[in-house]
């Protein structure tokens, strides 16, 4: 992966003029390199991974992973019904995946209702879905590579040869 | 009670005071760690622990586990195509701090001299004269902290032993170019000196290959080779090096260690066991990190007018402050307490780091672009 990713990736603040110098370039090069990759959809967005749990006033928020069996379609495979699924505010995420079901569908909600509200109401009631199994999210540990945990001290001593 | 002459002699100078004024000091940005920031990867630590439950904890061959040292003959023989035996060749240290230790020890007959190449890392002269022998500083400051023959010629005489030659170099990061060392290999072997190779911070050489001196033509029989996990591996405080050479050679050192030491504690060789096995991807990505913060911080000292060439390894940028009329010691002390960052003073490296300072860019980036934006402030306040 081109470095300029490597570093966006890590840190989406990152600003040309630091870029430009971890990598020895002129700024108007990693510029338009950046842009480039934002107009060909390479860079999506640029956002902050929150973690909620130490958000105060927060609403309450609820996270399912729902596993869905689906009947494929001729022509289409799953790529129509998955259209219509992850098309859904509600869903986050949504994959195709390999094994004993379909599409793993995360689904985030006010509460534990809405939740399975939208299950029984929305999704179980689709055309082509077979079943579907939820499982309700209790904790989260770690997200895209994050740790969802309060950085601990540096133990390093402050000099050292 | 008299305590030993040599011991007595051995100053801890000015340095010492210095390091403890940094100790303790709150909320210093901290650019004097000679050590990685990183924590060792998961992995690693994974492997200590597992062999903790599953009741490692004896002592080991006094050479070191055999796995590990079949691990590290792999390692040199798929990365610098050279052989070293896991049997007789191959010796297992607490870090290369120990290794060096007893191969003085094993070499050095009374009044044997060692050249060392300054600035250089703070052991090299102690533990020579702890072996009783005779160190003989080379300034290398007016030749890009490098070493040539020409330069050696200087030096040496028929009571030359061995020279410690490090690199890439902490305190500088400068390191040599193959055709550099075949020249000195050639001089070496022509004068016999012994090559005491400290490659420690091999794995994190940037800008072209590393050569291992063994590597280069005759120079294994005449080479003692060091290496460790510390810096490639962030594993400081595991503690485990590694020493290799000619089998007479590599025999005597374990002579002494197997008094001294015994052996390096199991559950760090365990780990390090793994290191070599399974951390090659870790080990990139702290070498691509430690790159882009190398060529960040150049970048940004030159514009401050701190003078530096670019490191090509290690951690370390050596700038010149002499810009500012300040002593090193007057400039690392100034800094500390007016803008709260930490540097060490080039003269703790040897009286030819006067004059300059080590910066270490082991540190988040966050933290670096602070302290350049601190140093900025105490660099206009001099104008």
């Amino acid at each position: 992966m081109d470095e300029i990713l490597e570093i966006l990736e890590k840190d989406g603040r990152a600003s040309v003029e630091d870029i430009a110098k971890m990598i020895r370039k002129k700024p108007d090069e990693v510029k338009k390199t950046i842009k480039r990759y934002e107009k060909e959809g390479a860079i999506l967005k640029y956002k902050a991974v929150i973690n909620k749990d130490l958000i105060k006033d927060n609403e309450s928020e609820v996270r399912a992973l729902i596993e869905v069996n689906i009947i494929p379609q001729k022509d289409l495979g799953f790529d129509k019904i998955a259209e219509r699924i992850y098309s859904f505010p509600e869903v986050t995420s949504c994959y195709l995946i390999s094994g004993t079901y379909d599409l793993l569908v995360v689904v985030e909600g006010k509460n534990l209702h809405t939740v399975s509200n939208f299950v029984a109401e929305k999704l179980s009631c689709l055309e082509n879905v077979r079943g579907t199994a939820t499982h309700f999210l209790l904790k989260k540990y770690k997200e895209d590579g994050v740790i969802l945990k309060h950085k601990s001290e540096n133990k390093r001593i402050a000099i050292s040869y | 009670m008299q305590i030993s002459r040599i011991v007595e002699k051995m100053q801890p100078s000015g340095i010492r005071a210095f390091f403890d004024l940094v100790l303790g000091m709150k909320e210093v940005i901290s650019l004097g760690v000679g050590e990685p920031d990183f924590v060792t990867p998961w992995q690693i630590r994974e492997a200590g622990i597992y062999s903790l439950e599953q009741g490692f904890t004896s002592y080991t061959s006094n050479k070191g586990l055999y796995k590990l040292r079949l691990g590290i003959h792999r390692y040199l023989k798929n990365k610098y195509a050279l052989d070293y035996c896991p049997d007789e060749e191959i010796l297992i240290t607490v870090g290369v701090s120990e290794g060096l230790d007893l191969l003085l020890r094993a070499i050095i007959n009374p009044g044997d001299k060692i050249l060392i190449p300054q600035p250089s890392y703070v052991s090299y002269g102690p533990v020579t004269e702890l072996a009783g022998g005779v160190p003989v500083y080379i300034d290398t400051s007016k030749d890009g902290f490098k070493i040539t023959p020409k330069l050696l010629e200087k030096y040496i005489d028929k009571k030359t032993k061995g020279i410690v030659l490090n690199y890439p170099i902490n305190p500088t990061g400068v390191s040599y170019r193959c055709k550099e060392l075949v020249d000195i290999n050639k001089y070496l072997l022509k004068h016999k000196i012994l090559c005491i190779s400290d490659e420690v911070y091999g794995d994190l050489t940037y800008d072209f290959m590393h050569t291992a001196f063994p590597t280069l033509t005759g120079a294994k029989k005449n080479t003692v080779y060091f290496n460790g996990f510390s810096k490639s591996h962030a594993m400081t405080g595991w503690r485990v090096g590694f020493a290799c050479g000619p089998k007479e050679i590599i025999a005597a050192m374990t002579k002494i260690h197997q008094y001294t030491i015994m052996c390096v504690p199991i559950t760090s060789q365990m780990a390090a066991a793994e290191a070599l096995v399974n951390s090659k991807r870790s080990v990139e990505q702290m070498k691509r990190e430690y790159n882009r913060r190398r060529l960040f911080m150049v970048a940004e000292l030159n514009a401050l007018g701190l003078k530096c060439s670019r490191p090509q390894g290690a951690f370390y940028i050596f700038p010149s402050i002499k810009c500012t009329g300040l002593s090193s010691m007057d400039f690392s002390r100034k800094l500390l307490e007016e803008e709260k960052v930490a540097v060490v003073p080039g003269t703790a490296f040897g009286s030819c780091g006067e004059g300059y300072i080590r910066i270490s860019y082991a540190s988040s980036f966050d933290s670096l672009k602070e302290a350049l934006v601190r140093l900025k402030r105490f660099l206009e306040k001099r104008k």
